[in-house]
């Protein structure tokens, strides 16, 4: 492989922006334009972006497909929990104003977990989507 | 329990999307091909009992409607349970769960075992979708369950064993996403005229707009975007190569379950939202929807006699069969879309039943072709026995619900005054009568083939399936009100323009 | 101000026969694949165009605005994106798949190979 290492120094330095910024477009979705997809699709494409300047497998020991597929269900299940517990709290399904004894707390926390639900199933699902093309046809593993 | 039941008694609605749809994701948690199966299968079936007990609410109190998040309609998603759609998701979630019965034997010998969880996981999202499009009230809504139920339905259909299984899976992405793209942009154009997506809302707004050109497009555009995935006749070379090359149970759920929803969702659109009996002059869709309705019938059931591959001949006769279904439409009163709706509810129970006798022969013989059948008669008599019935049922002979459905088509063709297609319907139940002769013929009186004599009956997980449902086709042929009584009921609801 | 009339139709209407007119007349999966993706967008062009209001700024509220856009199709086009994004994975992944069984990804060459297997 050849070594490319001005891109690899700059990534070095980018990617922590990059996935900062995801977490940033993240926890700001609640007030202002971001959200849960656009917050996972940044994320995903900073692991992809290591990937491909390090390789395939350098990126799978630090972002285990393993994980990444628990990750995936794991965000539908915050996502499609929030919607559950809102039933158990007495409201109707993602009744966020349930969640709480005040309903804009219950509002605050529904839709921050419910963000964190969908950034979670996206950076993953992106990562997994991409190791897996990307691991066609290489090895036979 | 008591306690539990109360608080999540009126959630029901929204607990037959959610339910499905967490338990895939657990699916893909615990990955083991059993546990994933007990999951899929507590899930199926409590949707069942819980689509049951949705029936019996609209039934006794009428029209459910629930708002999600508590958002008030029409701002929020509503998901609105009328007499049609309780009817629907009683059929999808039936089948989806005694499908699963049938599962683990069938998919044992088709996908590999370290596969199956996914599998599992896949069916559980495709239920979710098409339970999803079923109850929502929302148009948009509407797309995005189709979308779901299509995705993973070309993910199962590619799981055949043979390469075609690939090449079919992505013709039929490629005509479905163009189905589910024009809906959308039908969708949108509606969206642009009256500003609203509740279904309810869209129907009096549309009302007030009247029949302008924009509704007009979208009307054309929704059409022919569900016509794909219906499979509606000079749409519908997706469906044979699908439903042939899919493994043998996948068949049996989507024939059973897929197209059902897209006719709902037809339904739905041209009598709910457009009223196409009130404010539109319907007289030229319905026309068109006659043509292309008898054209299928002919068409798909002279296509199926000449079929090799008994899963294709079946894929071809659903095409007739939906042929069926748009004629019912197309008579646009009360009999016609009582004998479409009753043949939505038996379709699904026979087509399903026979493609689950077609898995027990796969799993058997190793193959679907009429040489696999010969002498079949003797070496798997129930197996055999059930595709007589189910095939009986599909010809129409009284007793059987295949009887009943055309009973009210025929009714519907004569109220509206067009004896000619009663007499259509008619002959072309002697076209069926064909090509399930062939098989019956070959399975009763032609010697097995050399070697045959290990074939044993197929396991008892896959008998009672088929069985279920097979002698079900003879209980709803001769008690009808279940299925006549809500299918009329629906369809007066309809013709009377309510929602 | 210049008046454009109703171009973005226009645009939706080319973008939309373009890709049809790749699904249907180029036999090379990928390509086919693509002209989904473009006609998919193209129908997220309509909707996105349709949610803009004249003189309407963007829908986040602040002091001295009084026109806002339509946020609601934008909104929608989020779900049809992702819907386009998982649709485009799962055809790549089946043409990956058609490449590995078939060793070609002409439809015409598949087509052959497939009347070959029934003939033999």
């Amino acid at each position: 492989m050849i070594s490319h290492l001005i891109p690899r120094v700059l990534s070095k330095l980018l990617i922590p922006l990059i996935m900062l910024f995801a977490l940033y477009v993240q926890f700001h979705g609640d007030y202002g334009p971001g959200g849960g997809f656009q917050a996972g699709v940044i994320f995903g494409s900073g692991i992809i972006l290591y990937a491909l300047l390090f390789g395939l497998d350098e990126a799978k020991e630090v972002f285990r497909p393993r994980v990444l597929e628990i990750l995936v269900a794991l965000g539908v299940v915050l996502y499609g929990g929030v919607g559950v517990a809102a039933i158990f709290a007495g409201g109707n399904f993602l009744a966020y104003s349930a969640l709480a004894h005040e309903p804009t707390h219950g509002q605050h926390l529904g839709i921050l977990l419910v963000e964190l639900g969908v950034g979670t199933t996206v950076a993953a699902v992106m990562a997994t989507i991409f190791f897996q093309f990307a691991g066609r046809g290489r090895t036979d593993d | 329990m008591e306690g539990l039941w109360a608080l999540i008694s009126d959630d029901l609605p929204a607990l037959q999307i959610a339910v499905p749809l967490l338990a895939a994701t657990l699916c893909v948690l615990i990955r083991r091909p059993t546990a994933a199966w007990a999951v899929a299968m507590v899930v199926a079936w409590s949707s069942f009992a819980n689509a049951g007990v949705l029936l019996h609410r609209v039934l006794t109190t009428g029209t459910i409607s629930y708002v999600e998040g508590g958002w008030p309609v029409p701002w929020g998603i509503e998901l609105r349970i009328d007499l049609l759609n309780a009817l629907v998701l009683l059929v999808v979630t039936g089948i989806c769960a005694i499908v699963l019965l049938a599962a683990p034997r069938s998919i044992d010998a088709e996908i590999p075992r370290d596969k199956q969880y996914l599998f599992y996981a896949v069916y559980l999202l495709c239920m979710t979708g098409l339970a999803g499009m079923t109850v929502t009230g929302d148009a948009f809504n509407i797309f995005v369950f189709l979308e779901i139920s299509s995705l993973s339905s070309y993910a199962l259909v590619s799981q055949g064993r043979t390469p075609r299984a690939l090449t079919a899976a992505i013709q039929y992405l490629v005509m479905g996403t163009i189905g589910g793209t024009f809906i959308l942009l039908g969708i949108g154009m509606l969206y642009m005229v009256t500003g609203t997506l509740n279904i309810v809302d869209l129907a009096n707004q549309l009302a007030l707009v009247g029949p302008n050109r924009t509704v007009m497009v979208a009307a054309a555009c929704i059409a022919m975007g569900v016509g794909i995935k219906l499979a509606v006749f000079p749409l519908h070379i997706w469906l044979p190569n699908a439903y042939t090359y899919a493994p043998a149970i996948v068949t049996a759920f989507i024939a059973a379950t897929s197209t059902k929803v897209a006719y709902y969702v037809l339904v739905r659109f041209a009598f709910s939202i457009f009223r196409i009996n009130q404010t539109f002059d319907g007289a030229h869709s319905s026309a068109i929807a006659m043509m292309l309705g008898i054209a299928a019938m002919f068409a798909g059931s002279l296509v199926a006699i000449y079929q090799d591959d008994v899963k294709r001949m079946l894929a071809y006769s659903s095409v007739a069969q939906i042929g069926y279904m748009i004629l019912g439409l197309s008579f646009a009163n009360e009999y016609g879309l009582t004998g479409g709706l009753v043949h939505l509810f038996n379709h699904a129970i026979m087509k399903c039943g026979l493609f689950l006798v077609l898995a027990c022969v796969l799993l058997r013989m190793g193959s679907t072709r009429l040489s696999a059948f010969a002498g079949l008669g003797r070496r798997m008599p129930l197996t055999f026995a059930a595709f007589v019935l189910g095939g009986l049922s599909l010809v129409g002979v009284p007793l059987t619900v295949g009887f009943v459905s055309k009973w009210y088509l025929v009714l519907g063709a004569l109220e509206a005054g067009l004896w000619p297609v009663a007499v259509l319907i008619l002959l072309s139940s002697i076209l069926a009568l064909v090509y399930i002769w062939r098989v019956v013929e070959v399975g009763y009186f032609k010697a097995p083939p050399e070697g045959a004599d290990a074939i044993t009956e197929a396991p008892f997980s896959m008998l009672l399936p088929t069985w279920i449902l097979i002698g079900s086709t003879l209980v709803f042929g001769v008690w009808t009100s279940l299925s006549v009584g809500v299918a009329s009921a629906a369809a007066r609801m309809l013709i009377g323009g309510g929602s | 101000m210049i008046e454009w009339g109703l171009y973005n139709y226009w645009v939706v209407i080319f973008l939309m026969m373009t890709g049809l007119y790749v699904v249907i007349a180029r036999g090379n999966l990928i390509k086919k694949i693509i002209g989904l993706n473009i006609f998919q967008v193209s129908v997220i062009m309509f909707y996105v165009s349709m949610g803009k209001v004249r003189g309407g700024t963007a829908p986040i509220e602040a002091a001295g605005f009084e026109v806002y856009s339509n946020p609601l199709p934008h909104v929608l086009m989020l779900t049809a994106i992702v819907v386009g994004v998982a649709t485009s994975a799962l055809a790549l992944a089946l043409v990956v798949r058609i490449k590995e069984t078939y060793g070609t990804i002409e439809e015409d060459e598949i087509r052959r190979i497939e009347a070959d297997e029934d003939a033999s």
